[in-house]
């Protein structure tokens, strides 16, 4: 499972390297790994606000995660945030989970 | 501009509560009365308007037609939506007849629920009214002479005594009429349909149905806030959620509740009213907002 924000200790399905080099005055990211498509989880917990266009972001992210048959999941939404997802319909399009303790006991099965 | 009067706010067709709903609303006032005794209409009253909108109240189910009741004489009506009959049936009770009266109707577009109340109204049989119907389509006149045709209708427009006429608009030109300044805005929606900003001397009223916004235009946005610009109130197209909009019914030529309150936010409305509720909605279904969800009857004061 490749779970964000990536600050935090990555799990062993995590194996997308970016490292980056500077030629030419330009930064280079190199990007290599990634095998497979593993379960991408969203943490929102720190997230107070969304508007339409965040939403529509999440849209075409849980679409692109479809069409390469993964899955993709939010966890931990503030009451407000969850508020503007149950009234927007959001919650029946992405799946959304109280923690991301329970979201990973679900896709990590 | 003093108010605004909902005659009809649902989108698309008219619908009608149930046999099984209205039993469920008696089941459900009847269960949160639970066996308390009401000594007076005062009492029986106040429990009513604590009970939930979804038990003591219904969104209605005619389609579009909003009245605009102005400072002169003239009436003005948004749309003519089978919210169009009980519209002219309280004009008629209220002025009589005869006494000649002009209503000034602005149509969005003539995809039929906006129109088909239009033969229903009673006003148009009676002679010495005058009607005036604006619009920005150039075949408006044809539009609504042809629902009022055999086979479709039993009485033929001929059969209207009053005297009709026809006003053709063009988007963003403001017209001045009878002490409102009216200016068309063109929207998106199949067969386009149009906006109007209503400017009396100290009020603004915008009625914008049928209409779709996409949210990766920032262009439309901008000219969307400012056609919305510090109105007292906005009547906005809430058909779809916004998942429903973006998704399976994009380009179905609807907006959403989501939509509806960043655009008026940005422009700085005073209030917004949530209008062409979708058929399959019952009265439940929808969240209540701190936003005024407009239902057939609603009064509003500006």
């Amino acid at each position: 499972m490749a779970y964000l924000p990536f600050d935090q200790e990555p799990s062993p399905y995590a194996m997308m390297n970016l490292p980056t080099r500077e030629q030419a005055g330009v930064l280079i990211v190199s990007v290599s790994g990634a095998q497979g498509h593993p379960p991408v989880l969203l943490d929102f917990g720190g997230v107070d606000y969304i508007s339409s266009a965040g939403l529509r972001v999440l849209m075409m992210a849980s679409r692109r995660a479809k069409a390469q048959k993964g899955a993709f999941a939010i966890a931990a939404l503030q009451p407000l945030v969850q508020e503007v997802f149950a009234i927007s319909r959001f919650n029946l399009i992405v799946p959304c989970y109280a923690s991301v303790d329970s979201a990973c006991k679900v896709l990590g099965s | 501009m003093n108010q605004v009067v909902f005659w009809g706010t649902r989108g698309s067709l008219p619908v009608s509560l149930t046999h099984s709903d209205i039993r469920e609303r008696i089941v459900a006032a009847l269960t949160a009365a639970n066996g308390k005794n009401f000594r007076t209409r005062a009492a029986l009253d106040d429990f009513v308007d604590k009970l939930p909108f979804s038990v003591a109240g219904t969104f209605g189910g005619n389609s579009s037609c909003v009245e605009i009741v102005g400072d002169g004489n003239d009436h003005f009506i948004c749309d003519m939506g089978s919210g169009a009959r009980p519209l002219g049936q309280a004009k008629i009770a209220r002025f009589g007849v005869p006494n000649p009266q002009t209503y000034h109707i602005f149509i969005s577009h003539l995809h039929w629920d906006h129109l088909m109340g239009f033969p229903y109204f009673a006003p148009m049989y009676i002679p010495g009214n005058r009607i005036v119907v604006h619009g920005c389509h150039a075949d408006l006149e044809r539009a609504i002479r042809l629902q009022m045709q055999s086979p479709s209708f039993p009485v033929d427009y001929s059969q209207a005594g009053a005297r009709i006429e026809f006003d053709v608009m063009a988007p963003d030109q403001p017209r001045y009429i009878s002490g409102i300044n009216v200016t068309p805005k063109k929207q998106r929606h199949a067969g386009d349909s149009y906006g109007y900003r209503f400017e009396s001397l100290d009020k603004t009223v915008v009625y914008s149905t049928d209409s779709e916004h996409k949210l990766e235009n920032p262009e439309e946005h901008a000219e969307f806030s400012q056609f919305f610009n510090k109105a007292d109130l906005v009547i906005f197209d809430a058909m779809y959620s916004l998942a429903e909009a973006v998704s399976v019914k994009a380009d179905w030529g609807h907006s959403s509740n989501i939509v509806g309150v960043e655009l008026c936010q940005a422009a700085a409305v005073k209030r917004l009213a949530l209008f062409h509720h979708e058929p399959v909605h019952d009265d439940g279904s929808r969240a209540p907002l701190e936003i005024i969800s407009a239902y057939d009857g609603l009064t509003i004061a500006l």
